[in-house]
């Protein structure tokens, strides 16, 4: 039987049930919470939607009035949009590459019985407790400084000329940043996963003659298949708003090669003082992320019922 | 040919020691089972045989050739998981065939092998689903059949139908036992179900703690217990292990005197121990008890379970001391009565203070399981 058979025939029965059980309607009682949560979404998203067609520009007065589509045109004239774009998805996909190929290593590795694996488990588990703003500049003075840097110690040490990161891989600095503080996230889902691997499809594995590459191929990945597209779509949705890392880094530079969609938000709203260029923006972005999040969740929905 | 021997193997876990020194010897195309209770370390011992456990000393031989440290996949062998352990993404017919696959087997060979093994399971219409979508008892076909696949020396279960309903169970059983017939491989077989172990096995392995207990014919076991363990362990219902105190102790036999002051004479061969006054056990199937009235046995009937073709009647011989009697038909006993019993002494079993079981005198000999 499938579930939406299933459904059917199971649906009028707890439908009966609950009626001869209650007598009442329920659902007045959930108006409220529902009303709150509504308030809470529609009004910031009106009011960008109304600022995005004004001119308002907090640096000029005299622009004031209806813009029509015109802060939206400008925008999608511009081509630091375009840049804007593909910089986030740069980022949000070579994040995603790394967190999920590092996190699933980590997290077979650390789900082998070791001396000192709790601890480790923790430290692996560390850097997501670190502020983004922290990890930022921790990263910037104390690792990747040029001069002063960790990186640059070691390259010297080693007779190189140390990268000068920011200026020479600035969105690959940034991405770097970012993954360290989101492969914890990767390893403590894969893990949970892996820990409930059952034992005994490994040792059936190893008595068919799986070598471990071949069981990690043909047992533990598809075993995983599952967590890791939840890791996906979960980091995405966090990973389309990364900025802090952004502010503290690069500022967006050079030029605009570390300018993500909010930071070029930021940037046109409240460098510029364009409200109705940032606010439009800012509807960009929504739609933008509304398309990711639909194609995520239908394939998360179809893995998730095969 | 594929014989098994273990020699003074033994296992533990840091100090704690599971498997504490098993010899046996396993000949080629016998049905083995290990027996035991939960915890015994039947599971440990099945699984160093596949090498999925360390032997951590002793000597384990396949085919006379050492195996210790051969891997797994090496030794020839296919085990059968408790859990079914199948790969839940694969389809039934790549669970099967996914040793093949990493051999290298060609696709038509491999896929000629699957459907031989699904014919003898009657798997043939489930080849395309994925084990979710089967039942447990197809399940469990599934993981036999994938054991089969591989022409194994040697079939390892363990458990394999402690997860099915009863009906279910018996029938797995009698498929089990005749695969073994047609496949003509040897088999070791873990459960803690003594009638699995009465009903399939050539040899039965008892553990205990470790220890093998006894090894024999399940006949062997039933009439010729070596201790009050195995005694107690193999047979339903159980045998009756009533407190004794040894009288006299001749050539011909022993006099034992039973709670409630009855005497009885045993002939068995008295070990060391059996001095007289001394604690011993006297063990007597339900069956070899009848209702007599100059029985030496005495009691108060407490429970009767009517089963239709025989009757069991619970007699109280003593304080909490409860007897089980195996009466044919639906016999006219009732709670309340009181009962005499006679005991079919040649069949009785004695063990000394030491629990070891003295040697019968006049029981016939049972007929060896031959192949
Ligand atoms: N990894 C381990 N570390 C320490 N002790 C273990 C380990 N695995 C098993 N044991 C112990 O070894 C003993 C034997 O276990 P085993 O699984 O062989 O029992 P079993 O006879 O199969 O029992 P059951 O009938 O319940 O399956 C148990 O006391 C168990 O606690
Ligand atoms: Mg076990």
């Amino acid at each position: 039987m499938t579930s939406s058979s299933l459904a059917r025939d199971v649906a009028p029965k707890l439908e009966k049930v609950r009626r001869s059980k209650r007598g009442v309607d329920t659902r007045p009682l959930v108006w409220p919470s529902i009303g709150v949560l509504l308030v809470w979404m529609i009004v910031p998203l009106a009011l960008t939607l109304w600022f995005s067609v004004l001119n308002y520009n907090l640096t000029d007065p005299t622009s004031t009035g209806f813009a029509g589509f015109g802060n939206y045109l400008y925008l999608l004239r511009d081509p630091a949009l375009a840049t804007a774009l593909l910089n986030t998805f740069l980022l949000v996909g070579g994040v995603l590459l790394t967190t999920v190929l590092l996190g699933t290593l980590f997290a077979v590795l650390f789900d082998q019985e070791f001396y000192g694996q709790g601890a480790a488990r923790l430290f692996v588990i560390a850097p997501f407790f670190v502020m983004p703003t922290v990890a930022a500049l921790v990263w910037k003075n104390l690792l990747m400084d040029p001069v002063n840097g960790l990186f640059a110690y070691f390259a010297r040490s080693i007779g190189l000329d140390p990268v000068v990161w920011f200026s020479d891989l600035p969105l690959t600095s940034v991405g770097i940043i970012v993954a360290w503080q989101w492969v914890p996230f990767a390893t403590l889902i894969l893990l949970t996963a892996m820990q409930s691997l059952d034992r005994e499809q490994i040792e059936a594995a190893r008595m068919d003659g799986a070598k471990a590459l071949a069981r990690f191929r043909h047992v533990v990945l598809p075993h995983l298949a599952r967590p890791v597209t939840i890791v996906v779509m979960i980091e995405t949705i966090f990973l389309l708003g990364i900025f802090a890392e952004i502010l503290v880094t690069t500022s967006g530079g050079p030029g605009d090669a570390t300018t993500n969609l909010p930071y070029l938000v930021y940037k046109t709203a409240l460098l510029q003082f364009d409200i109705g260029g940032g606010s439009a923006g800012g509807v960009i972005a929504i739609v933008v992320a509304n398309v990711v999040a639909f194609f995520l969740v239908r394939t998360v929905a179809r893995n998730l019922d095969s | 040919m594929a014989t098994v021997a273990l020699s003074n193997v033994k296992k533990s876990y840091g100090d704690v020691s599971i498997i504490q020194g098993v010899d046996l010897a396993i000949q080629d195309k016998e049905f083995v089972v290990f027996v035991g209770p939960s915890g015994c370390g039947k599971s440990t011992l099945l699984r160093m045989i596949a090498g999925l456990e360390d032997i951590s000393a002793g000597e384990l031989r396949i085919d006379g050739a050492v195996a210790n440290d051969v891997p797994p996949d090496a030794r020839g062998l296919a085990m059968v998981f408790q859990s079914y352990a199948l790969y839940p993404h694969m389809t039934v017919e790549n669970n099967m065939g996914f040793a093949l696959k990493l051999a290298g087997i060609p696709k038509a060979e491999r896929d000629a092998k699957v459907m031989g093994a699904a014919k003898i399971l009657q798997l043939e219409k489930l080849l395309d689903r994925k084990p979710g979508q089967l039942s447990g008892g197809q399940r469990q076909r599934v993981a036999i059949g994938r054991a089969i696949v591989r022409q194994p020396k040697v079939f390892l279960f363990d458990e394999p139908l402690s997860n099915l309903d009863a009906s279910l169970r018996v029938q797995m059983r009698i498929e089990i036992a005749r695969l073994h017939t047609e496949l003509a491989t040897t088999m070791i077989y873990v459960t803690h179900d003594q009638i699995e172990a009465m009903t399939m096995a050539d040899r039965i392995v008892v553990l205990r703690a470790g220890r093998i207990e006894q090894v024999g014919t399940p006949l062997e076991l039933y009439h010729f217990p070596a201790n009050v363990f195995v005694a107690g362990f193999i047979g339903s219902p159980k045998m009756n292990l009533t407190p004794v105190v040894m009288k006299s102790a001749g050539a011909n036999g022993a006099t034992v005197v039973a709670p409630g002051g009855g005497e009885i004479f045993i002939p068995v061969a008295p070990t060391a121990v059996a001095t007289p006054g001394s604690a011993a056990t006297l063990g007597l199937r339900p069956e070899h008890l009848t209702l007599s009235d100059d029985g030496p046995l005495s009691g108060t009937v407490a429970v009767v379970e009517q089963l239709g073709g025989e009757t069991l009647v619970y007699v109280e011989i003593g304080d909490k001391i409860l007897v089980t009697v195996k009466l044919a038909g639906s016999g006219s006993v009732h709670v309340g009565d009181r009962v005499k019993l006679a005991v079919i002494t040649t069949e009785a079993n004695l063990f000394g203070s030491d629990e070891m079981a003295m040697t019968p005198l006049r029981r016939a000999p049972v007929a060896g399981k031959g192949h």
